[in-house]
């Protein structure tokens, strides 16, 4: 792991030769007026999924909220913005954390296990987590942030220089900053460089295909397995995450799935074992499903860790269910954190908290037994 | 996956503001209170004061005018003769004064300069400095664009938006709502006087008093769902709001009645009115009745038929928020006009 920073204001646009010193965002405390605003014409784009309505409106096709947003206003992402009658994306290249981070904190434990990932984020989301960790710039606004300019072709450098063989799009919601992420994409795939995308999969197809379809991997937040908590806790739906799962199994694209298990809100057997259900009938029995574990944030400061035993209740369930990849997640050193071969048992990833320890796996197998072992293992 | 170890400085804070508003705010805060209806008790006092010559020079509004307007209305809500009589009530000599505008609309639908400029000078009669009023809206360039003079620094009345200082880090939670609050409310004033427009909204169906708060937090984008309940009536709910709003002025010299909260020419009148309250529920439920009867006198079906019904003036009146009074039958409601 190589920490860029402690702070996630501090952007990491510091690689030798590129921009030359890490540089400090951090707002200025003083409750006294700073100077104007700066234009923010650089980071404007139109908006690319959406439609125009009567009166200057428009309606948002990026996400199912499908928000209509009247002249001047902003969705509830609120980083999209109409401006007379046309939509505009204002976080493209605003980039307000960077990052670089091993691949497994993602976490992506079947794409390139033991590679670094350069991970930027802009503001904004298009949902409202109650239990948001990175809550100061996801429920942000992207002036409320503070953010520098890093477009496509420089972070593509950076990650190349930074011996990143992915970039990593993640922390905030990447879905609402779609334009720039494919852009980036781009950007990367023609210096070698790949994408990958953290996501809570609540996109519109169209969007998700054309989006998620340039990324080489995709890891999904399923906040839980039932609509209630979706509308309490998350402010969106379950049924249109659920689709763009089976989307992106249609799609080929290789994804993962994190399940945060958050006390007495989505831990019951019952919900672990629909959900395991719903994965190997729909998606099969390979897909990587992490439970990870939950710390009190934002909202949700009512409510213990949980449990590292729920953790293991949880992955029997599923493994029970026909998984044969289940993980715990965010407990530094528990044997769920390793990739075992689901015929011999044995060992083939061992990790411990985000680094791999041991990686055993040749040319997508097991070496004991010869059990393929699906993923991407090898750049 | 967090992005950062982040230091929780935003806990540490939200414990000594919360502190440090109340000490700040003190009586004030009592007086606020007094100003609002008691249960079962006073009523909720709101007045709608016109004057029909109000752009007497021209298309603008005139600001002897405007000046009178403003006397008219508030001698009538606190029943004084003078004036300064009013305006010792709502404020003290050595309070900060912040005036929260509303410019979202352009320089067609927001906020009257002239309207604000009589307020301020009736705030310094009162024994405000001026270098103690602020006048304030989320976006600076925005307040500029309608025709606000930035001003900031020296002994003059303060003028621009909350970008220009940003939000507390610590969030304040109420209900549904967990927001950051501008620290132009927290940290230069002691009395918040609201001076909203009254103008239909698409997703709430009207915004007035109430709804002006969503210009004081850093999501206002998070609380606009289902026609903005219960978010409206929670954003008011927040301490460092309730603790300061002292006075809600409704700019209604122009007023649109469809197509809000943007300007659309062909849905805007000239109402030539100011409604002026403390209670900013009884405020809203007067403004909503008078776009009512512009729609239908428009030819435009009601609120409720168009699916719009501004129904976070109920639940701002309820058992949870005691916001305010919805019940026409506890205001006090009184007309005056400017001769
Ligand atoms: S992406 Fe943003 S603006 Fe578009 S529908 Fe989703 S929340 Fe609304």
């Amino acid at each position: 792991m190589q920490p860029i920073d402690r702070r996630s204001f501090l952007l990491c646009a510091a690689s030798a030769g590129m921009v030359g010193s890490i540089r400090c965002l951090a707002g200025s405390p003083a409750a006294w007026p700073a100077a104007a605003s700066p234009d923010d014409s650089r980071y404007r784009r139109e908006a690319q999924f959406y439609q125009k309505l009567a009166n200057r409106k428009i309606k948002c096709k990026l996400c199912p909220r499908e928000c209509i947003v009247g002249d001047k206003e902003r969705g509830y992402c609120g980083v999209r913005e109409n401006r007379g009658g046309t939509y505009y994306t204002l976080v493209h290249s605003r980039v307000c954390a960077a990052h670089i981070d091993p691949i497994e904190k993602k976490p992506l434990f079947h794409y390139l296990p033991g590679t670094l990932a350069f991970s930027v984020a802009t503001a904004g989301c298009n949902v409202d987590c109650k239990f948001c960790q990175n809550w100061d710039i996801s429920q942000s606004r992207p002036e409320q942030v503070p953010a520098n300019y890093l477009p496509p072709q420089t972070i593509a450098a950076l990650a190349a220089q930074n011996h990143c063989p992915t970039i990593a799009y993640t922390y905030s919601e990447p879905a609402v900053f779609s334009e720039f992420l494919m852009d980036t994409a781009d950007a990367g795939h023609q210096a070698g460089i790949r994408s990958v995308a953290i996501s809570n999969g609540y996109l519109q197809d169209e969007a998700l295909r054309a989006a998620y379809g340039k990324m080489d991997a995709v890891k999904i937040d399923l906040k839980a397995f039932s609509q209630g908590f979706y509308r309490d806790v998350v402010g969106g739906e379950l049924k249109p995450v659920l689709d763009s799962l089976v989307t992106l199994r249609k799609m080929n694209k290789w994804t993962e799935i994190v399940y945060l298990v958050v006390p007495t809100l989505n831990d019951g057997d019952q919900e672990f074992r629909s959900l395991a259900g719903w994965i190997r009938t729909n998606l099969g029995g390979e897909v990587p499903l992490h439970f990870t574990q939950f710390h009190p944030d934002y909202l949700l400061r009512n409510l213990p860790i949980t449990p590292v035993s729920t953790l293991e209740r949880a992955k029997a369930i599923a493994e029970g269910e026909g998984l044969h990849y289940v993980y715990i997640g965010n407990v530094p050193g528990h044997p769920g954190q390793h990739t075992y071969c689901p015929r011999c048992r044995k060992v083939l990833v061992a990790r411990t908290g985000f680094e791999v320890r041991q990686m055993l796996i040749r040319k997508g197998g097991c070496p004991f037994c010869g059990q393929r072992i699906p993923g991407v293992w090898h750049s | 996956m967090r992005k950062g170890h982040l230091e929780n400085r935003r806990e540490f804070l939200t414990g000594c503001l919360a502190g440090a508003a109340a000490l700040a705010c003190g009586d004030g805060l009592l007086q606020a209170e007094a100003m609002r209806p008691q249960p079962r008790e006073a009523k909720s006092k709101v007045v709608v004061a016109h004057d029909a010559l109000l752009r007497r020079s021209g298309a603008g509004v005139d600001p002897a005018r405007a000046l009178a307007l403003l006397d008219r209305a508030m001698q009538a809500l606190c029943a004084e003769s003078e004036p300064a009589g009013c305006w010792r009530k709502i404020v003290r000599p050595g309070q900060r004064v912040a005036i929260k505008v509303n410019t979202l609309g352009g320089r067609g639908l927001s906020t009257n300069v002239q309207l604000v400029d009589a307020l301020c000078e009736r705030l310094q009669s009162a024994g405000v400095r001026a270098q103690d009023i602020v006048i304030f809206d989320r976006d600076t360039a925005e307040m500029e664009h309608t025709g606000f003079r930035i001003r900031t620094g020296g002994n003059q009345v303060q003028c621009f938006g909350t970008d220009r200082v940003g939000y507390e880090d610590s969030l304040s939670r109420f209900g549904s709502v967990g927001s950051r609050v501008s620290k132009i409310l927290t940290r230069q004033c002691d009395v918040l006087i609201n001076v909203p427009v009254l103008k239909d909204h698409d997703g709430a169906g009207i915004t007035a008093a109430l709804k002006n708060m969503y210009g004081v937090i850093h999501n206002p984008n998070k609380c606009h769902p289902n026609g903005c309940n219960p978010y409206v009536a929670d954003v008011n709910m927040l301490t460092e709001i309730r603790s300061r709003a002292r006075l809600h002025i409704c700019d209604a010299t122009t007023a649109c009645y469809e197509g809000g909260p943007g300007f659309k020419p062909q849905f805007a009148w000239h109402e030539n009115a100011l409604l002026v309250s403390a209670d900013p529920v009884a405020l809203d439920h007067t403004a909503w009745q008078m776009i009512e009867r512009k729609r239908a006198e428009k030819g435009l079906s009601t609120l409720e038929a168009d699916g719009r019904p501004p129904r976070y003036i109920a639940t701002a009146a309820d058992a949870a928020h005691r916001l305010g009074t919805n019940d026409p039958r506890r205001m006090d409601l009184s007309e005056v006009r400017v001769a």
